[in-house]
C-alpha cells in the first residue's frame, strides 16, 4: 500500500538573494513559514512544484518540504527545515532578524 | 610574494565580465538554473541553506595586507561585515546577492585574487604549510612551486572536467602541517644527496571513505614536477570512474587498480609528455622564485620580549601557546586564533580583518597567512615586537593563547549553512570551548585537536582528528559518532570510531569524559593524547566513554 500523503509546503531558494522561500495560498512567496499554504492533497502538490519550478527567473530549486500543522499553521517537521526556517544558529543573520 | 603579470590580469577581466554576463543572462531568464549552475560553480558562486555562497580561494594560504584589506571591505559591502577561513584555506562569504557577485569578483581581481576552480571537478586551490618560508625545520619553501602549480592547473583545458574534484597540497618541512596524505596529490620537499626533489604521495582524501596516500615516487627530480602530475592528472582523467560520484576520487582509482598499476601508467604517460614542457615550467618557475625573496630580516633588542614574558603571566601564556619558532635569529612566527571561547571556528570580522593587516603591515613584513586549521599567521614577527602585537590582538578579541589546543576546534559550517550537512557543527565546537574554558582544564591537558565535520564528506578532518565528531542524522534528531586517534602529521592515520554516536546534548560530557580519563590514564603530564592513545589503544577510551556498557558487562 502506498505511504499516505502528509502535510507538506513548497518550498525554495529566491533567485536573487537566495533566500529561503515558501509558496503562499495566492501563489505568491513568503519568507514565513507560518504564511506558507499547507498542501493535503498530493496532486495538487505535485502541480504546485511543476508550476513553481517552471518561475525560472524568480526561484531557484523548488522541492516538496514536510510539516507539522498546528493551529492552521504549517512547522518544521525535519530540523534542517526548521533552520531554512529561522536561519543559523551562531549569528541572528538569517531570518531571526526577521521573525 | 607572486604579483599578477598582464597576462594575468587580462585573463581574470576577460573571465570576470564572462561571469557578469552570465548572471544578467540567467537574472532575466535566458538561462536556467540547470544551464547556469555549472557556470556559477566555475566561478565559486554555491547556493547554500540560507544564500549564495562565494568560495573566494587564498593560494597556499598567503596573503598580503593589501589583499586583506580587500577581504574586509568585500565583506562590509556585500556580506554581512564577516568572512570564514576554511581548512582549505579558502574565505567564504556567506551572504552575498547575485548581482552584487561580478562586483565582488572584480574587487577581488583588483587585487590579485579570485574564486575560479574553488568548485566542480577540477584541480582545486592549491594549499601548502601555513608556517611555508618562516618555519625553522624548513627545507625550501614551498609556495614558489604552488605558485608554478596554480598557474598550471587554473583553466587547464585537459583538466576542466575530471571525474571528481582534486586537491593538491604541498609541504617543504618534513613535519608536515598542510595534512599532503589526505589529498589526492601530497608533495613532500626532500633532499637526496644534496639534490632537491619532492616525494608524490597520492590517493589520499578524506570523506566517505577516509584513505592516506601512497608513495607513487620517492623521489622525483624537482624539474621534472609539472610533467610528472600532468601524467598522474591524465592518467586519473581516463581511468577515473564516472559512473558513481562516491567512487570517483583518486583515491578509490587507486585502491580499485593498485598503485603499481598506477605507477605503470603515470610513468608511461610522462615518458610521453615529459619533453613537451621543454623547460619552459623552469623558466617560470625562476621568476616566481625571485617574487618570493627571503625578507630584509631586522636586527633589533629583545629586551620588550624578556620583559613582558618575565612580568605579564597572559602574555607568557600566549607566547608559549601561539607563537612557534621561526628560521631567522630573534624572530618568531605568530599564530592568531580565530577560536575565541565560545567564537564560530574560522571567522573573522572586517574589523579584525583590518587589524591583521595593519599589524602585518607594521610587524610582519607584509604577510599574513591562512591555516587549514582556520587561524590567521603573522609568519615573521620580530620577538621584540611581540608585546606590541599580543596587545593589540588581545584588544581585539584575537588573544586567545590555545593554539593546537582542546578549544582550537576544527569545525566545517554544518547545517547552520551548508546545503550538504547532516547535522550542526559550530555549536558543538562552541560548546566544547565554552566547557574545557570553564574547566580551566585546557593548558593541563596540552596538545589535543579536535575536529568536527556536520556530514560525511569530512570538510572538518574528522578522520584525522585525535578526537573527531562526524554529526549525522539519525532518525531526524542530530547524532554525533566519536572516533579516537586520527592524526593528520607525516605519521598520519584515520581515527577508529568509538561505538554508537551521542546525542546533542550528550555529546560535550562524551568529550569531557575522554578528556577526564586521558589525565587519568597519561603517565606524565609531557605524554600527549595521541601518545597515550597509542600506547593503550581504543579499550580505556571506550570504558570512559560508554560507563553503562561498562556496568552491564561486569
Amino acid at each position: 500500500m502506498p505511504k499516505p500523503f502528509t502535510p507538506k509546503v513548497l518550498t525554495a531558494n529566491a533567485l536573487l538573494e537566495g533566500d529561503v522561500i515558501y509558496r503562499t495560498a495566492a501563489a505568491g512567496w513568503t519568507r514565513d513559514l507560518s504564511q506558507a499554504e499547507i498542501l493535503t492533497d498530493e496532486a495538487d502538490a505535485e502541480l504546485q512544484l511543476i508550476e513553481a519550478s517552471a518561475e525560472v527567473a524568480t526561484v531557484v530549486g523548488a522541492y516538496l518540504a514536510d510539516v507539522k500543522v498546528a493551529d492552521g499553521k504549517a512547522q518544521p517537521a525535519h530540523f534542517r527545515e526548521a533552520f531554512r526556517a529561522k536561519g543559523p544558529s551562531n549569528y541572528a543573520h538569517g531570518k531571526q532578524e526577521q521573525f | 610574494m607572486y604579483h599578477y603579470t598582464d597576462f594575468d590580469d587580462a585573463f581574470l577581466k576577460e573571465r570576470n565580465a564572462q561571469f557578469r554576463a552570465q548572471v544578467e543572462r540567467r537574472i532575466d531568464g535566458a538561462l536556467t538554473e540547470d544551464e547556469f549552475k555549472p557556470l556559477r560553480l566555475m566561478n565559486g558562486l554555491y547556493l547554500q541553506l540560507h544564500a549564495y555562497m562565494l568560495r573566494v580561494a587564498i593560494p597556499y594560504g598567503t596573503l598580503n595586507s593589501r589583499q586583506m584589506h580587500k577581504l574586509a571591505e568585500i565583506a562590509d559591502k556585500w556580506d554581512k561585515g564577516y568572512g570564514h577561513f576554511t581548512t582549505r584555506q579558502n574565505i567564504q562569504y556567506n551572504w552575498p546577492q547575485l548581482r552584487d557577485v561580478p562586483d565582488m569578483l572584480d574587487a577581488l581581481a583588483e587585487v590579485d585574487m579570485h574564486a575560479i576552480q574553488t568548485s566542480g571537478n577540477t584541480i582545486r586551490n592549491v594549499t601548502a604549510d601555513h608556517f611555508a618560508g618562516a618555519a625553522g625545520d624548513e627545507i625550501a619553501d614551498p609556495r614558489p612551486v604552488a605558485e608554478l602549480i596554480r598557474q598550471w592547473s587554473t583553466d587547464h583545458p585537459e583538466f576542466q572536467f575530471l571525474p571528481r574534484k582534486f586537491k593538491v597540497a604541498v609541504t617543504g618541512s618534513p613535519n608536515d602541517r598542510a595534512v599532503t596524505k589526505a589529498h589526492d596529490i601530497g608533495l613532500r620537499m626532500v633532499k637526496r644527496d644534496g639534490e632537491a626533489g619532492y616525494e608524490v604521495i597520492v590517493g589520499g582524501g578524506l570523506g566517505r571513505t577516509p584513505m592516506i596516500g601512497k608513495v607513487l615516487r620517492d623521489f622525483l627530480p624537482q624539474a621534472e614536477l609539472l610533467p610528472y602530475l600532468e601524467a598522474i592528472v591524465s592518467v586519473y582523467n581516463l581511468l577515473g570512474r564516472r559512473d558513481n560520484k562516491y567512487k570517483a576520487r583518486i583515491k578509490i582509482t587507486v585502491h580499485e587498480n593498485g598503485i603499481e598499476d598506477i605507477r605503470v601508467r603515470v610513468e608511461e604517460r610522462f615518458a610521453l609528455i615529459r619533453e613537451s614542457f621543454g623547460g619552459v615550467d623552469q623558466q617560470m618557475l625562476a621568476r616566481i622564485e625571485a617574487d618570493f625573496a627571503t625578507p630584509a630580516f631586522k636586527t633589533a633588542s629583545e629586551a620588550p620580549y624578556h620583559n613582558a614574558y618575565q612580568h605579564d603571566p597572559l602574555f607568557r601564556s600566549w607566547a608559549d601557546t601561539n607563537v612557534a619558532a621561526h628560521r631567522a635569529d630573534g624572530y618568531g612566527i605568530v599564530s592568531i586564533s580565530l577560536k575565541a571561547h565560545g567564537a564560530t571556528p574560522g571567522d573573522a570580522s572586517s574589523a579584525q580583518m583590518r587589524l591583521m593587516a595593519d599589524l602585518a603591515k607594521r610587524y610582519g613584513h607584509d604577510e599574513l597567512r591562512i591555516s587549514h586549521e582556520q587561524n590567521v599567521i603573522l609568519p615573521h614577527v620580530h620577538r621584540g615586537d611581540l608585546p606590541s602585537v599580543y596587545a593589540a590582538l588581545k584588544a581585539a578579541g584575537l588573544g586567545t593563547a590555545n593554539i593546537g589546543l582542546i578549544s582550537d576546534i576544527i569545525a566545517c559550517p554544518g547545517m547552520d549553512y551548508c546545503a550538504l550537512a547532516t547535522a550542526r557543527s559550530i555549536p558543538i565546537a562552541q560548546e566544547i570551548a565554552l566547557r574545557f574554558d570553564e574547566l580551566k582544564l585546557e593548558h593541563d591537558v596540552g596538545p589535543l585537536k579536535i575536529k568536527i565535520s556536520g556530514c560525511i564528506n569530512a570538510c572538518g578532518h574528522h578522520h584525522v582528528g585525535h578526537i573527531g565528531i562526524l554529526g549525522l542524522d539519525r532518525a531526524g534528531v542530530e547524532n554525533y559518532q566519536i572516533t579516537l586517534g586520527g592524526d593528520g602529521t607525516e605519521d598520519a592515520t584515520i581515527g577508529e570510531r568509538a561505538g554508537p554516536g551521542f546525542s546533542a546534548e550528550q555529546i560535550v560530557p562524551a568529550i569531557e569524559r575522554i578528556v577526564l580519563a586521558y589525565l587519568d590514564l597519561r603517565t606524565e603530564p609531557a605524554e600527549t593524547f595521541l601518545q597515550t592513545y597509542r600506547r593503550l589503544g581504543l579499550a580505556p577510551f571506550k570504558a570512559a566513554l560508554y560507563p553503562e556498557a561498562q556496568a552491564n558487562a561486569a
